[in-house]
């Protein structure tokens, strides 16, 4: 590992300051990924800021029924939070749904948007990867690929995104706040993340110096019946080979609201409105479901073995939106 | 603080099990390295140095983390309890005792992780968390009954390649009976 310095911020201007003094610094939350990262040799800091520290570990309620979360609320209170579990309870489901006990407590939610892929040639300093090393190539495309993207992917980066606290976020639309030495900003959760394109190695649009702050989620009635399931290769403590956050708001035998996204099937948390739209006003049943997964999935670009991820994101949105749909008919 | 001259190590004091420690680290020394070879707080296990594993296990500020990914400078100002510290005097924890009757290990090299995370599991369940197990997770709810299935999932990250995990899921089950029946009686 390469020495560093270590700094502690105890507010956001010196947090901003501590890292805008040194060009090679990078802010250091839980650290369940970036330390584990400096270890294999993939991170290499010159300086860690330290933000643990920050006055930012708080939920609050927004004044329109909404939820702030504060950048460094752990995964373990978020999950546990009752205005979660009650307003948004896919998204309880889907923290739970990561990582470990030990990690859930160290782990932050602004650490959890900005960790990085587990592409096993991202993680190898000995292999190419266009996501570490521009230009260098990208060999999941022929090689071992198959828990890679089947949306969204190019022919320069196949890497997913790892976070399943994304996924609700994504389906919720959730706004992350940051601050910069020139003020502060915010982004929507679909413009956070960045196009693959030719550029894999640039994943999120904060500008460079950015801290996230925390992020909003806006009152979100149809949330309140809302679920998030995992499916992965041991019954816990795995990372996910597809996942689906929804939430359905049935009347009348009719679909009046829908949130619908999906993990582990592209490099950002994928928000699956083609399929919401399909949905909308249609008849909820395990036909339309289908129709709208497979309006979904059209756009999907499989490789030799991640195929199966199509037909089970298909089974993933018909088997959630019938189950929510009976637990609103009792 | 900005303007200080950048450093690769700093003098930090850790505070473990109760005893504050002032050493000089190197910032890339993890808690798990200080513990073991600063402090000789042996009982800590490295497994996998990267926090699947879980042998590492300690409390910190009273919650289960993996030492192997926590910087030891990062550590500074908490409250650090390792298994050496979970015992009080000769009389062994309520769940190094279950540990001990159960039979829930076999090497022994995962079980001081297995038990500091035990220790926080019980206290997790009991401060209502729900956890992926839970059918369930709105406060309306109620929490979960600590059922097999739910100890088996709040304790898979620690993880035992003798296979013990029949005999560790009975002794935390045991543990937190223990733990509520006492709580009862003090009511």
């Amino acid at each position: 590992m390469r020495e560093f310095d270590y700094r502690r911020a105890h507010d956001v201007p010196g947090a901003l300051a501590l890292l805008d003094a040194e060009p090679e610094a990078r802010f250091l939350g839980g650290g369940t990924n970036l330390v584990d990262l400096m270890k294999t040799g993939v991170e290499r800091p010159a300086r860690l800021v330290d933000v643990r520290d920050l006055p930012l570990d708080r939920v609050e309620s927004t004044s329109d029924g909404g939820l702030r979360i504060g950048a460094t609320v752990t995964n373990s209170d978020l999950a546990a939070h009752p205005e979660v579990r009650r307003r948004y309870p896919a998204l309880t489901q889907a923290v739970l749904a990561g990582a470990s006990g030990q990690l859930r407590n160290m782990a932050t939610v602004g650490g959890n948007l900005l960790q990085r892929t587990r592409c096993g040639y991202f993680a190898d300093i000995t292999k190419p990867c266009n996501k570490r090393v521009p230009g260098s190539g990208c060999p999941a495309i022929e090689g071992e690929h198959h828990n890679h993207a089947v949306l969204g992917a190019s022919e320069h980066c196949v890497a997913t995104h790892p976070s399943d606290m994304g996924v609700a976020l994504a389906a919720f639309d959730a706004v992350v706040s940051y601050e910069t030495p020139d003020g502060p900003g915010t982004l929507p959760f679909a413009d956070f993340y960045l196009p693959v394109g030719d550029t894999p190695h640039r994943e999120t649009a904060l500008p460079p110096g950015a801290l996230i702050t925390g992020v909003t989620l806006p009152p979100t009635p149809v949330a309140a019946r809302s679920r998030y399931r995992k499916v992965r290769e041991r019954a816990s403590y795995a990372f996910a080979i597809g996942s689906i956050a929804a939430a359905l708001d049935v009347q009348g035998g009719v679909v009046h609201d829908v949130r619908l996204a999906f993990g582990a099937v592209a490099s950002r948390p994928w928000r699956a409105r083609t399929a919401e739209r399909v949905l909308i006003g249609a008849t909820a049943d395990a036909e339309t479901f289908a129709a709208a997964a497979d309006a979904e999935l059209a756009a999907a670009r499989p490789l030799p073995h991640n195929a199966y991820k199509v037909t089970l994101m298909r089974n993933l949105v018909v088997a959630e939106l019938t189950r929510l749909t009976e637990e609103a008919a009792r | 603080m900005s303007s200080a001259p950048s450093s690769t190590y700093s003098a930090v004091t850790l505070t473990v099990n109760g005893e504050k420690h002032t050493l000089t680290v190197d910032h890339r020394t993890t808690l798990l390295d200080a513990l073991r070879e600063r402090l000789d707080l042996t009982g800590t296990k490295k497994g996998c140095d990267q926090g699947q594993c879980g042998a590492c296990t300690v409390l910190v500020d009273g919650r289960r983390n993996v030492s192997c990914l926590q910087l030891a400078v990062a550590a500074e100002g908490r409250e650090i309890t390792t298994v050496e510290g979970v015992a009080e005097g000769d009389r062994l924890h309520p769940v190094q005792e279950a540990f001990l009757e159960l039979d829930g290990y076999q090497c022994g090299y995962c079980t001081p992780g297995q038990i500091c995370s035990a220790i926080a599991v019980i206290e997790e369940h009991a401060a209502g968390w729900p956890s992926a197990a839970t059918d369930d997770v709105r406060p309306e709810a109620g929490p979960p009954p600590l059922t097999p299935e739910e100890i088996r999932e709040r304790m898979s990250g620690n993880l035992c390649r003798c296979g013990a995990y029949v005999a560790i899921v009975e002794a935390v089950a045991r543990a937190a009976a223990d733990r509520s029946a006492a709580k009862e009686v003090a009511a």
